[in-house]
């Protein structure tokens, strides 16, 4: 539905924008070299592992959460920060298999680990079933909790399959199964304003049918 | 957040040597709870010792036909383990009722335990707060305290424990394994483990500074019918108003913790005592000396519903 | 393009493209993380410094000192600009709080600081080391307590309308009701925090922002920074949700503005999510009192609104009544509007502004009264439908298909099961079902594009209208694309920057047909450029699947285009068809509850929503701005309130985990119908809004459907569990 051209487009322009604004601005000292190297050394981290398949080497400020590591270090920026507190799901990744809030983990902590974001699964031209039906059932509006929304998505139907239990599970003595309830409460750690919940769930169920 | 030094400790004991050998440093397992709190500056570690691969991540049998948990058991493992849902579905309930999924996927049993209390004023660095900043006074009472505890509080403190979790623990009788930094372990009944504030809310558990839980163990089943219950405004991803967790047999004899009403788990073996005469028997002994806000003065007819209909599903 | 008279068949008509379910256009960029969004806006060549603001920790008075010198000192700082460093600002025309500059404190959390360092980590420790020396004041938090103080808001506001004789008619009606209703302070919560990124080049500056309405902000930044409006260049292609809480300009624009300045570099600053809820602005507080007179057939003979709201001085009431000066019949009627002076942070727009919270409470004083009419609710609400504005019989509605709502949506509700308070139950839950009329005016406000056509034919169009998720680039998109007859893989849409043409922007439900007609406007002036250089007759020039043809001639778009493209701008413009007619969209909301006999828990188990709201440009989007607005009607009817701690000022639960919102397990499948509608006197597009239509009435739906559960009236939103405990039955 959309003009191969169009990112292209805007992304250009923006470039042009930004760059004439280096021009001046670039100047500026590069304050990470004035500062002193001594004292921050203890309060930094090397730290390596795989982002979307690609082997990913940092030495960061320990403070650094994997989130702003993602988006202020790789430019990943499809990981969105909505809250910074564990209170919203946008900034949601799959760590070897499993979600995870990356605003609550610190990067440092992940060392060897494979990091799965919402660049990974899937890009323009090149979907993830997931992202397909977010847009075939218009699962989002703003967007901005999208990622979260789609890697949590992907995330529930392999913890349905590897079955583990949830607060609506019946018989916890029982498989797990994709049901509209079971589906609504995995994905309530994902917040939505835009209220698109009717429409993500119509999405998830049609790919955990095709799947099954 | 304060800039801090950071280890990935190797060893169980040298986690504990660590920590002993630096009263600023913290441990490190899921980190959901501390670095929410470490971003507004409410927790201020200078060291963090990170123990996530020290080996305490299993869920074994004891000898005696309990469960030994290990401090580093995730959430979502520790409620999706065989076990746990057959034999402590109470503990499984729970801590399913609890947070996110990306949350519980991260969080350790430890770390639960000793979850820091949601009360906003302790969350806003701006606001007086005797558990943040001793001394400084207490902004819940006579302010915003609808979600506040009931019972057990002080002239300085009327927070409450929000973990579901220790509410099964406290049920279940669950008893808290720990190492010092010197070596030294012991192990401390859960009934024991959480404080009430008294003039120290600041003081949450009984653990000495550097203290390192290292396991919760449970005792041999129980069976019963085991329920936990949540009421909460939304219906998921958000803290107790109330909860309830309750393992009742076949006899109408039973256990009854209670969540969202106090600093600790709630449980009175008193109370427990009523459940033959029923729920509001019951309920009445378990908050007889309950003191309210008027703000959540409700919690208290809340507790004795949500206990009715947790006895009349545990009956049915 | 001037819209003085109603439109006739034009173009857009053909419905080829237009009106069709459309996917969004930048589905696949939002799918993937490559939607960029404010603070993301990355140049490999550019050092981005960090800047993280500091927010007062008083709700009012003055500062007499700050303290920066550890803040300074701390690693990797480049600069701190304080609020004392700056100076008073000239304040931007839509803020009623000022963002930055002097002395005062007026409101909690008000921006006092930023802190640049090199790194985000750097910068957030050293803005903990800002000490700051305030000199509180006394202030006023407690809208109840203020309400015998509340003055009349200026008369622009039209605080007090008045038709017939109300206290009479009141007096004199032998069923009456006379209740008071309260809606509470409410966060718009929007996913991504307010974020800027600043750069400077010499005197001017770009800004990446976070914008529902670009030429507002520009307006307003030039004005705080004291720059040329011209010298400032605003982006905002991407918004994360904003419901009027991105409306008019905030601080961290400023900040990032005065940060760039000062640190000799672009600089990044987004809220912290704990400090929005007092840094921003929220939807006020309110206490309303309803009375309602009806003789004993149920016609409505009186009709009296009163709202009491807060702000800070200088700002605006809650126009809570608004709805009832044209919702419902009733000869004699009266509206009052009180506002008082509180020193809560600023009160301002969330969506649907006034309607949102006046039907709050109108729509259960409508199923109140019903009850003491012995009437079904739908039945009442239609017998006191009106074809005109009550208060001027002789202005007629454009459209106006309130009944037809109602009584469709009945139909597939299945209203007719419906059975008195308290007498369904299914297991441990209380069963009820509810409806309320939804209804929000349909502003016009001026709206340009420019469109221009390349030698491939493609369409590019460009207007300054932003995209906070309602659609906007695709229903753009699918109007360019009907207007030139291609398909909508030949349009490019870029929005939300100030080198484009001023638009409506994102606000009141006008965004849609308003910045479509702006580009129908442009596309005429372009089919006009085309018609011209082909030398064709416009009269009968047809543009159709990639070809411009008249009479047998057809020329492809791109040939037609030649090697330099050619343009169309244009604005589109209204006459006075809004005054003759007075143009509102109308709806109907049906809701389930289940209500937990023992803990009074309430869950939504159905919805229905059946809208009027004229051409609906694409179900698509359409249908997710209204099932969106239902789910935000579920948070103010259930648990959504900004707790005022009336002692110290200040918007308590002030983060995503004390202010509650609806999460998946709370909203149960939702279902939307359109009714069949174009309203020529709209727009050339006949098209109208429903992003705050869908809101209109949700939460009032919802609390007549508790009280059809539990037979328990509550007046007092949220309606919390806390409130309907003492009245259930014993389960002991």
């Amino acid at each position: 539905m959309q003009s191969p051209n169009q990112l292209e487009i805007s992304r250009r322009d923006l470039l042009i924008s930004s760059t004439a604004t280096v021009a001046v601005t670039g100047v500026a000292a590069d304050g990470a070299a004035a500062q002193s190297a001594g004292k921050i050394m203890d309060h930094t981290t090397k730290v390596s592992f795989t982002v979307n398949g690609e082997r990913r080497d940092l030495d960061l400020d320990n403070r650094t959460t994997l989130l702003d590591a993602l988006r202020e270090h790789l430019h990943l920026t499809g990981t969105k920060k909505g809250c910074d507190h564990g209170q919203c799901g946008a900034c949601t990744v799959i760590i070897d298999g499993r979600r995870i809030n990356a605003c609550l983990t610190l990067a440092v902590m992940h060392e060897g680990d494979q990091i799965t974001t919402i660049e990974g699964l899937g890009e323009p031209g090149n979907l993830h079933p997931m992202q397909a039906a977010f847009i075939k059932h218009d699962g989002f509006q703003c967007g901005y909790c999208t990622p979260g929304q789609i890697c949590s998505s992907v995330a529930v139907l392999e913890e349905i399959k590897a079955n583990i239990p949830s607060h609506v599970t019946g018989d916890l003595t029982r498989q797990a199964h994709v049901t509209p309830a079971e589906i609504r409460e995995r994905m309530s750690g994902n917040i939505c304003r835009c209220g698109a919940y009717s429409n993500i769930l119509d999405a998830i169920t049609e790919v955990a049918g095709t799947r099954a | 957040m304060r800039a801090f030094t950071y280890e990935r400790a190797s060893s169980v004991e040298a986690a504990a040597k660590a920590a002993a050998s630096n009263p600023e440093a913290k441990f490190i397992a899921g980190g959901t709870n501390l670095l929410d709190l470490m971003k507004l500056e409410i927790e201020t570690p200078t060291h963090l010792i990170d123990v996530n691969d020290i080996g305490l991540d299993k869920i074994e049998p004891t000898q005696d036909g309990g469960l030994r948990i290990g401090a580093l058991v995730r959430n979502t493992d520790l409620a999706a383990h065989e076990t746990v849902r057959r034999d402590y579905g109470l503990l499984s309930r729970a801590l399913l009722a609890g947070a996110s999924g990306q949350l519980r996927n991260k969080a350790s049993t430890a770390g639960n335990l000793l979850q820091r209390t949601r009360c906003p004023y302790f969350y806003d660095t701006n606001q007086p707060c005797n558990k943040r900043q001793p001394g400084s006074g207490c902004s819940a009472i006579g302010g915003f305290s609808r979600q506040h505890a009931v019972i057990g509080t002080s002239e300085a403190c009327i927070a409450t424990n929000p973990s579901d979790m220790a509410i099964a623990m406290r049920a279940l009788d669950a008893v808290v394994e720990t190492v010092k930094g010197d070596g030294s372990r012991r192990a401390i009944p859960i009934a024991d483990f959480h404080r009430l504030p008294g003039d120290t809310p600041h003081i949450e558990t009984v653990l000495e500074p550097g203290e390192m839980i290292t396991a919760v163990v449970l005792p041999p089943p129980i069976g019963g019918r085991q329920i936990y219950r949540k009421v909460r405004d939304r219906a998921s991803y958000a803290f107790a108003l109330v909860s309830v967790g309750a393992v009742i047999q076949s006899n109408g004899t039973g256990r009854i913790a209670v969540g969202g009403v106090a600093h600790k788990p709630w449980r009175v073996e008193a109370a427990e005592a009523e459940l033959p005469n029923g729920a509001r028997a019951a309920a009445h002994v378990l908050l007889a000396d309950a003191r309210p806000t008027e703000e959540n003065r409700f919690k208290v007819e809340l507790v004795e519903r949500t206990l009715a209909a947790v006895v009349s599903e545990a009956r049915g | 393009m001037q819209f003085d008279t109603p439109a006739t068949t034009n173009p857009i008509d053909r419905l080829k493209v237009v009106g069709q379910p459309i996917h969004r256009i930048d589905g696949e960029r939002k799918t993937t993380g490559r939607a960029i969004y404010a603070y993301e806006w990355n140049d490999p060549n550019v050092s981005y410094a960090y800047g993280y603001p500091v927010g007062a920790a008083i709700p009012k008075g003055r500062i007499k000192s700050m303290d920066v010198s550890d803040a300074k000192k701390a690693l990797g700082v480049l600069a701190v600009v304080t609020t004392l460093d700056v100076g008073d600002l000239k304040k931007g025309d839509f803020n009623t709080a000022k963002l930055f500059g002097g002395d005062q404190v007026q409101h909690y959390h008000q921006a006092i600081a930023v802190v640049v360092a090199e790194t985000f980590e750097q910068a957030r420790a050293a803005a903990a080391l800002v000490r700051v020396d305030y000199a509180e004041e006394k202030g006023a938090f407690d809208l109840e307590k203020a309400m015998d103080t509340a003055a009349k808001p200026e008369e622009s506001q039209e605080p007090d309308t008045a038709v017939g004789d109300f206290d009479a008619a009141f007096t004199s009606a032998p069923v009456t009701l006379d209740e008071t209703y309260t809606t509470p302070d409410q966060s718009h919560c929007m996913m991504e925090p307010h974020a800027s990124i600043a750069a400077w080049n010499g005197d001017e500056l770009t800004v990446w922002t976070s914008s529902q309405m670009i030429d507002w902000w520009r307006s307003d930044l030039a004005t705080t920074l004291g720059i040329d409006k011209e010298k400032l260049h605003l982006m905002s292609p991407f918004i994360g949700g904003g419901f009027g809480g991105k409306l008019f300009l905030r601080a961290d624009a400023v900040l990032a503005a005065f940060g760039a300045k000062a640190a000799g570099r672009p600089v990044k600053v987004a809220l912290p999510r704990p400090l929005m809820p007092n840094n921003t602005t929220h939807r006020p507080a309110t206490i309303q009192r309803i009375r309602i007179g009806a003789d004993r057939d149920g016609r409505i003979t009186a009709i009296a609104h009163q709202s009491w709201s807060g702000d800070l001085p200088g700002g605006g009431p809650e126009t809570a009544v608004n709805q009832t000066r044209l919702l419902y019949a009733g000869v004699n009627r009266m509206t009052a509007m009180r506002l008082a002076a509180l020193d809560l942070p600023e009160g301002n727009a969330m969506r649907a502004p006034g309607e949102a919270p006046g039907l709050m409470a109108l729509e259960i004083a409508i199923d109140e009264m019903a009850e003491k009419l012995a009437m079904d609710p739908v039945q009442f609400r239609i017998l006191n439908d009106t074809q005109v504005d009550p208060e001027n019989p002789e202005r007629p509605f454009s459209q106006r298909n309130l009944i037809g709502c109602l009584e469709l949506g009945a139909e597939r509700f299945g209203w007719n099961q419906r059975r008195g308070p308290g007498s369904r139950r299914d297991g441990n839950w209380l069963i009820g079902v509810g409806v309320a009329a939804a209804f929000r005016n349909n502003l016009l406000v001026p709206s340009g594009a420019r469109v221009r056509l390349d030698r491939e034919g493609i369409v590019t169009v460009e207007t300054d209208m932003t995209d906070i998720g309602t659609g906007s680039y695709t229903i753009i998109a699918q109007t360019a694309a009907e207007m030139l007859g291609l398909p909508i893989d030949k349009v490019a849409v870029r929005l939300g920057d100030s080198r484009f043409p001023v638009s409506a922007g994102s606000g009141g439900q006008f965004g849609g047909n308003c910045s479509t007609a702006g580009v129908y406007a442009a596309c005429v002036k372009l089919r006009e450029a085309i018609a011209q250089k082909l030398g064709f007759n416009s009269e009968d020039v047809v543009f159709e699947n990639g070809q411009v043809r008249s009479g047998n001639r057809a020329v492809p778009l791109a040939e037609a285009a030649g090697s330099d493209g050619l343009a169309g701008e244009d604005t589109i413009q209204w006459g006075d068809l809004s005054k003759t007619h007075q143009q509102s969209t109308f709806g109907a909301h049906f809701v389930e509850v289940g209500v937990d006999v023992a803990t009074g828990e309430t869950r939504i188990r159905r919805m229905l929503a059946v809208c009027a709201a004229g051409r609906i440009l694409n179900p698509i989007t359409a249908r997710s701005q209204v099932i969106g607005a239902m789910t935000m009607g579920v948070g103010g009817a259930l648990y959504e309130e900004l707790a005022v701690d009336t002692r110290s000022g200040f918007f308590v639960n002030h983060d995503l985990a004390g202010y509650e919102v609806p999460v998946h397990a709370d909203i149960p499948h939702q279902e939307v119908i359109f009714m069949n509608e174009t309203d020529p006197m709209s727009s050339p597009m006949k098209a109208k809004g429903v992003g705050e239509l869908g809101l209109c009435g949700v939460s009032a739906a919802i609390a007549n459907a508790i009280y059809n559960a539990t037979g328990i009236r509550v007046r007092h939103y949220p309606i919390t569990l806390d409130k309907l405990i003492g009245g259930l039955p014993d389960v002991a």
